[in-house]
């Protein structure tokens, strides 16, 4: 029974995760990957709990070098996502695309 | 087996091993830090859809982050913090410089390598938990069922197969290895052979836990599948296979989140899943080409990429950067296309220099980028945007940017060769055909800024360049804008 719960939820998390990504525009879509990849570090959370689980010396050292790549999957995807997106800038956002149509209607 | 079932029990639905046993209030507050932390990605993969809104919406989401770390370090099964403290110190001074120093054009090399990061960790988890249900009595394990067997070899397939695919695009990228695919006979029969194995061993792991050697198998030929099914991909490729690693590294992080019950791992990895996923279909469609194709196609293999018989060779024309400067200088509206050569060049600050100039002679500069352009979906965006490049002058659209073209005066090729090659729309037995692309030739004047006469990544001839208003500019990208920067000014100057 617990793992049809598991996979409602894994259903309905990739449906909103479809819903939600297939809006986010081609400009950012560098962006979107380094984030997902962020996020995708909650492997953290399994890396932690067999890490101080006690489950004897050699899980410990497995789990301890799980954390350190997990860690460091995500402190380094969240910090370069941050980076990238702080360049994105646009004040005159838009402005290209209404322009060049405007250019084209004064064309014909 | 305590943490296991801890795990269980900390998930508000009745399992097995906790039927009956009420919910601690540790257990609420663990859960609500995985409830919020879940939300909280989901809102920051929506900011994503607007550039504005983006930058504080992951900030949020990395808050996030760091309830669901809190969270499961207050969760009862954690017994020593000693390693993972040290764990988590070094893997963020290890994260620190890594995000801080990477340049932009190496966006995809640092994408790869942080896949392979987080897979090693769903990886090693995926042995911790196969070994510890395995250990508990002499064989028979109490607290591995037949779902959570195949969770477990789920993820350690999925995760190896991302750990070695990773690196191997990561050395192609970083030009470690050859970006040209590597093929041998009967490659495709052998890969498939090797699939059709690990789906089997993944069957009888799921049907007798107890089997180690099948897990192990299953280990084993993910870490080798990861090698042999990136090997034959072209370095053109790569936008694709980053997108669906980017896949089978959210998939195995949601099967971690299987294997030990717990709902946050399953809801991430279920995000990245889609986002990859979503990614690899635009990028292939960008491409014309099936999954199937890129992965078992080897595009470009060839080295001839059939030279096409019949018709003298035209040479192409060139032009000198005087001139070009002189009419990019009056032109009204110039398009700029660029390709992965520019970002190879670092010629972006350059080619904002030239945006500004041009735009202070009156000249209307906006830039064709194309789904693929560069080695990851969306590269070019971000390394324009790097050189302050506003986003508005950005067309992501290919209809959108031939609408433009067809008004603009002259229009500027930089370092892209596969994205503007009319073949892909006239020559039906061209590898292209059928690829969305620019038409920059409908375009009043055509520059092609190109290192030397040779093929792109595809290694297929390009019409464009003998076209009757194309004039080629050879050179390194930099120098060659930097040469326009100077003549431009030059005009001035003469005044």
């Amino acid at each position: 029974m617990l793992q049809i719960f598991q996979l409602y939820v894994f259903i309905l998390a990739g449906f909103v995760g479809f819903i939600v990504i297939q809006r986010v525009p081609p400009l950012l879509h560098t962006p979107l990957m380094s984030a997902t990849n962020a996020i995708s570090g909650i492997s953290l959370v399994g890396a932690i709990v067999a890490a101080g689980g006690q489950y004897g010396k050699l899980a410990t050292i497995l789990g301890f070098i799980a954390v350190v790549c997990a860690a460091t999957n995500v402190v380094a995807g969240f910090l370069i996502t941050d980076r990238m997106l702080a360049m994105f800038k646009g004040e005159k956002a838009g402005n290209a695309k209404e322009q060049a149509d405007k250019k084209a209607e004064a064309a014909k | 087996m305590s943490v296991l079932a801890s795990l269980f029990a900390a998930i508000p639905v009745p399992a097995a091993e906790t039927l009956g046993g009420p919910l601690t209030t540790r257990d609420w507050i663990v859960q609500g830090a995985y409830l919020a932390a879940s939300i909280l990605f989901i809102l920051g993969l929506r900011s994503l859809t607007k550039p504005t809104q983006a930058r504080l919406g992951m900030q949020q989401a990395a808050f996030g982050m760091l309830f669901a770390v809190i969270g499961t370090l207050l969760h009862s099964g954690i017994i020593t913090y000693t390693w993972i403290i040290a764990g988590l110190i070094l893997g963020a001074l290890i994260g620190y410089p890594m995000a801080m120093k990477v340049a932009m054009t190496s966006m995809p090399q640092f994408v790869a390598f942080s896949h392979a990061f987080g897979a090693i960790a769903a990886t090693l988890v995926g042995v911790v938990e196969y070994r510890h249900a395995f250990e508990m009595v002499n064989g028979v394990m109490p607290g591995m069922n037949h779902g959570i067997a195949f969770a477990v070899g789920f993820e350690v397939l999925f995760g190896a197969l991302t750990v070695t695919g990773s690196f191997m695009a990561f050395g192609k990228l970083q030009e470690l290895i050859t970006g040209r695919p590597i093929t041998f006979p009967g490659q495709n029969a052998f890969n498939i052979t090797l699939i059709a194995v690990a789906l089997l061993s993944l069957g009888v792991l799921t049907y007798d836990p107890t089997q180690a050697w099948a897990f192990y198998t299953v280990l084993g030929l993910g870490l080798f599948l990861g090698v042999s099914m990136v090997l034959p991909i072209g370095g053109g490729d790569m936008p694709v296979v980053i997108s669906l690693l980017n896949s089978y590294a959210g998939l195995a992080a949601s099967a971690t989140g299987f294997a030990i019950g717990n709902n946050v791992l399953i809801i991430a990895g279920a995000l990245e899943g889609a986002g990859g996923f979503i990614l690899s279909i635009i990028m292939s469609k960008a491409m014309n080409r099936s999954f199937a194709n890129i992965i078992f196609g080897a595009f470009g293999s060839a080295p001839s990429a059939a030279a096409k018989a019949g018709g003298p060779v035209k040479e192409p024309k060139t032009i000198t950067s005087e001139d070009a400067a002189t009419q990019l200088a009056y032109a009204g509206s110039v398009v700029i296309v660029p390709g992965y050569g520019m970002a190879v060049a670092q010629a972006q600050h350059t080619c904002r220099e030239l945006h500004e100039l041009i735009q202070k002679k009156g000249g209307q500069v906006t830039y064709a980028i194309h789904p693929v352009a560069g080695r990851m979906p969306g590269h070019l965006n971000v390394i324009l945007s790097e050189a302050g490049i506003d986003y508005g002058a950005l067309l992501t659209d290919v209809d959108d940017a031939n609408r433009v073209l067809q008004t603009a005066d002259v229009a500027v090729i930089i370092g892209a060769n596969d994205i503007v090659n009319p073949d892909a729309e006239e020559d039906k037995s061209s590898p292209l055909f059928g690829m969305p692309i620019f038409r920059p030739w409908t375009a009043k004047t055509v520059f092609v800024v190109k290192r030397g006469k040779g093929t792109g990544f595809s290694g297929v001839e390009n019409p464009l360049f003998t076209k009757d208003n194309t004039l080629m500019i050879y050179g390194d990208a930099k120098g060659v804008l930097g040469n326009l920067v100077k003549e431009i000014k030059a005009l001035d100057e003469g005044h």
